[in-house]
């Protein structure tokens, strides 16, 4: 145990201070049947360079996760509790003008439908030099030579053309490189891309995480790769972290969750998807659905599904660290059935 | 885009044939012009005389091919009261409405616009339930009354500015205006303000709902995230949006209003056209009143098309599916 502790203080001392991190986030939904708590407790890091797998299925509050750090909770939605630290400085004590200033300057964000966040009615090359122009003082004319590096550093070819194309004049392969070269017009520390590939076909996404993931190695940007499809990020993430009902109920480096996964709804998630690295092993579907936020059973959240729940699980367990890098919130990490 | 717009002045040759026999066969069967012409005691054969002389003896498919005919040569006739060509008459009164209805449209979308976006943008907000209170009223409150309570407060009460007439013109070539001296300004506030207020509710209305459908967008959550101020990602990205239904709106009622502002303009003695329309209808001036009508047809479809153009420059998407 205490080499453990060790070694998880070595790492620390290698990367250097994280780039992001999330302190017992909390971000709560006021509706009128209850208070939905999307996000309960969420601690999370991140350093230069990293690649940060979030995974966990639809409703887990991956995306509230996102919109949180990037100060986009609207009403009834509110960040009830905890801290984000963008370089040490805490996001959720920021003036709006403040917070302004950091989103899409800092940190940017990639939407999951390109089809939708790109504006109908205005040019790429609008909606680009705007993007750099939000944050700096400078001409039409230099905002306008960064876009088009921007949509040649992502693979677009001819950009001089597509600057002045209207979005529904590209491909959704296209509009999303649009989208990820917005996110990079202004050489964020953080990027957090929420599902990007999940609303494209499959041979587009395999390039764009492939061009994603090289970009950020190059210029040292640390990502947030938002999915429920553990497949998709187990190639390219450094490390995983698995959310559930508005907890992170295991994180780890990938190889420590992919290969030991610790949790019983990570194996879950594994079983639900077929790769390589599962191949042979018995498929472990997770019954039933994901509870309503606001009817959660007492205790581990997902005692309902889980085939190890016993009395001891009527009570939350912490997220307690199972090996190295790897903590999980379970009573009966590791154990399979019994 | 030429191939739709070709087509749709062919739709309008259409519209505007079938209207004219619509009018013509309409004011056919209303009444006898000849009767408010002559003297209560003329004798039979001086009436047929002067039936004779308007051409009203003739049968109705005659008068109306004989109507069309002279139209196509541009001229609607002459007004069975003064003798005058129908369509001087209406012309000259032409810039004194245009310049009533721009007014009031221009207040109607300058108050309105703003309005119904800030209601959208906070629909739970008490502001936002007050201005949409205060549209519901705007719709409710008949015209004639706004104007009389209007006048009661500001003309006769206050004595801030005028009941009736136009005061004051400035020639701009042909074209007679009040708006750029101060006593027709004056003039111009209060039937321009009553005639613009179910226009200002109405605008409110589509401005918010079209503005809480375009802020729910992801591309306003994209530009959030881009850090845009916030007087960009309204001023541009969701103006732009709303404008596609707002133009539409604005331009069909900009229309209807300038075509029909008769009770206005009468109860503020406007010397504009609607004036023209319900004179001529009392005194049964029939080349007047068709001649109106087939204008105001011309004007309203002419209207149509250039929405419609708007529409194309406002959402390129469209644009591309005009083409094909
Ligand atoms: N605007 C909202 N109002 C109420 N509840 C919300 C709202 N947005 C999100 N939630 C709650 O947060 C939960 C998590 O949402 P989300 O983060 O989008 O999940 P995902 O992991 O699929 O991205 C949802 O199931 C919902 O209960
Ligand atoms: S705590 Fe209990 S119920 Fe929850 S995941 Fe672990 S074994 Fe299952
Ligand atoms: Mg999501």
């Amino acid at each position: 145990m205490s080499t453990d502790m060790m070694s998880k203080e070595t790492r620390d001392a290698d990367l250097g201070a994280p780039v992001l991190k999330i302190e017992k986030l909390c971000t709560w939904f006021d509706t009128r049947e209850g208070t939905a708590r999307a996000v309960d407790g969420v601690d999370l890091e991140l350093y230069e360079g990293e690649i940060l797998g979030l995974v966990g299925e639809s409703g887990s509050g991956k995306s509230v996760t996102g919109y949180s750090v990037m100060g986009l909770i609207d009403p009834p939605g509110r960040i009830a509790g905890g801290r984000i630290l963008l370089d040490g400085r805490d996001l959720t004590r920021l003036s709006e003008e403040e917070h302004r200033r950091v989103r899409g300057k800092d940190i940017a964000m990639i939407f999951q439908d390109p089809s939708m966040t790109l504006n109908p009615t205005l040019r790429i090359e609008t909606q680009m030099i705007e993007a750099v122009r939000a944050h700096e003082a400078c001409s039409t004319a230099q905002a306008r030579r960064r876009a088009k590096d921007a949509l040649d550093m992502v693979g677009i070819p001819s950009p001089e053309e597509r600057l002045r194309a209207y979005p529904f004049e590209l491909s959704g392969g296209m509009r999303q490189r649009v989208a990820i070269a917005i996110a990079l017009l202004n050489k964020p520390r953080l990027i957090i891309a929420d599902e990007p590939t999940t609303a494209l076909d499959v041979s587009i996404q395999s390039q764009i995480i492939y061009e994603l993931q090289t970009l950020c190695r190059e210029t040292g940007t640390a990502m947030i790769w938002v999915t429920h499809d553990l497949a998709v990020v187990a190639g390219m993430a450094d490390r995983l972290a698995v959310m559930y009902a508005g907890r992170i109920v295991e994180v780890g480096t990938t190889k420590e969750v992919i290969e030991q996964p610790g949790h019983p709804y990570t194996r879950g998630l594994m079983g639900s998807v077929p790769m390589h690295e599962t191949r042979g092993r018995r498929l472990a579907r997770i019954p039933g659905a994901t509870p309503s936020l606001l009817h959660l059973p007492q205790g581990c959240s997902f005692r309902e599904r889980c085939a190890l729940a016993d009395k001891a699980c009527t009570r939350m367990p912490e997220l307690a660290q199972h090996h190295q890098a790897q903590s999980i919130r379970c009573w009966h990490p590791g154990e399979t059935d019994r | 885009m030429q191939a739709f717009i070709v087509n749709r002045i062919l739709q309008s040759l259409i519209v505007v044939l079938v209207m004219t026999l619509l009018v013509f066969a309409g004011l056919f069967v209303i009444g006898d012009p000849v009767q408010m012409l002559v003297s209560p005691d003329a004798t039979d054969i001086e009436k047929e005389a002067v039936r004779q002389s308007l051409g009203l003896d003739q049968s109705f498919v005659v008068q109306y091919l004989s109507f069309m005919r002279d139209a196509l040569h541009g001229d609607l006739g002459n007004s069975f009261l003064t003798g005058a060509p129908a369509m001087d008459l209406i012309l000259k009164r032409m810039p004194a409405t245009f310049e009533l209805v721009i007014c009031a449209m221009i207040l109607a979308t300058g108050i309105g616009l703003p309005l119904g976006i800030l209601a959208g943008l906070r629909p739970e907000a008490r502001s936002s339930k007050t201005i949409m209170a205060g549209s519901i009223l705007g719709f409710s409150l008949p015209n004639f009354w706004v104007a009389l309570v209007l006048i009661m407060i500001f003309a006769v009460g206050l004595g801030w500015v005028p009941a009736s007439g136009r005061g004051e013109t400035v020639q701009i070539g042909p074209i007679a205006v009040s708006f750029l001296t101060l006593d027709g300004l004056h003039h111009l506030i209060l039937p321009a303000l009553t005639l613009s207020l179910t226009k200002m509710a109405l605008i409110i209305r589509v401005a918010r709902a079209a503005t809480r459908e375009v802020a729910g967008q992801e591309y306003i959550k994209f530009a959030r995230a881009k850090g845009l101020r916030k007087n960009r990602i309204v001023g541009v990205h969701l103006l732009k949006n709303i404008m596609v239904p707002l133009i539409t709106v604005i331009g069909l009622e900009f229309g209807r209003t300038a075509a029909f502002a008769v009770v206005t303009e009468t109860i503020f003695s406007w010397p504009g056209m609607g004036k023209l329309l319900i004179d001529s209808i009392l005194t049964l001036d029939r080349p007047v009143v068709v001649a109106y009508l087939l204008l105001m047809v011309v004007f309203l479809v002419f209207l149509n098309l250039v929405v419609d153009l708007a529409y194309l420059w406002l959402d390129p998407a469209a644009r591309e599916k005009g083409r094909d």
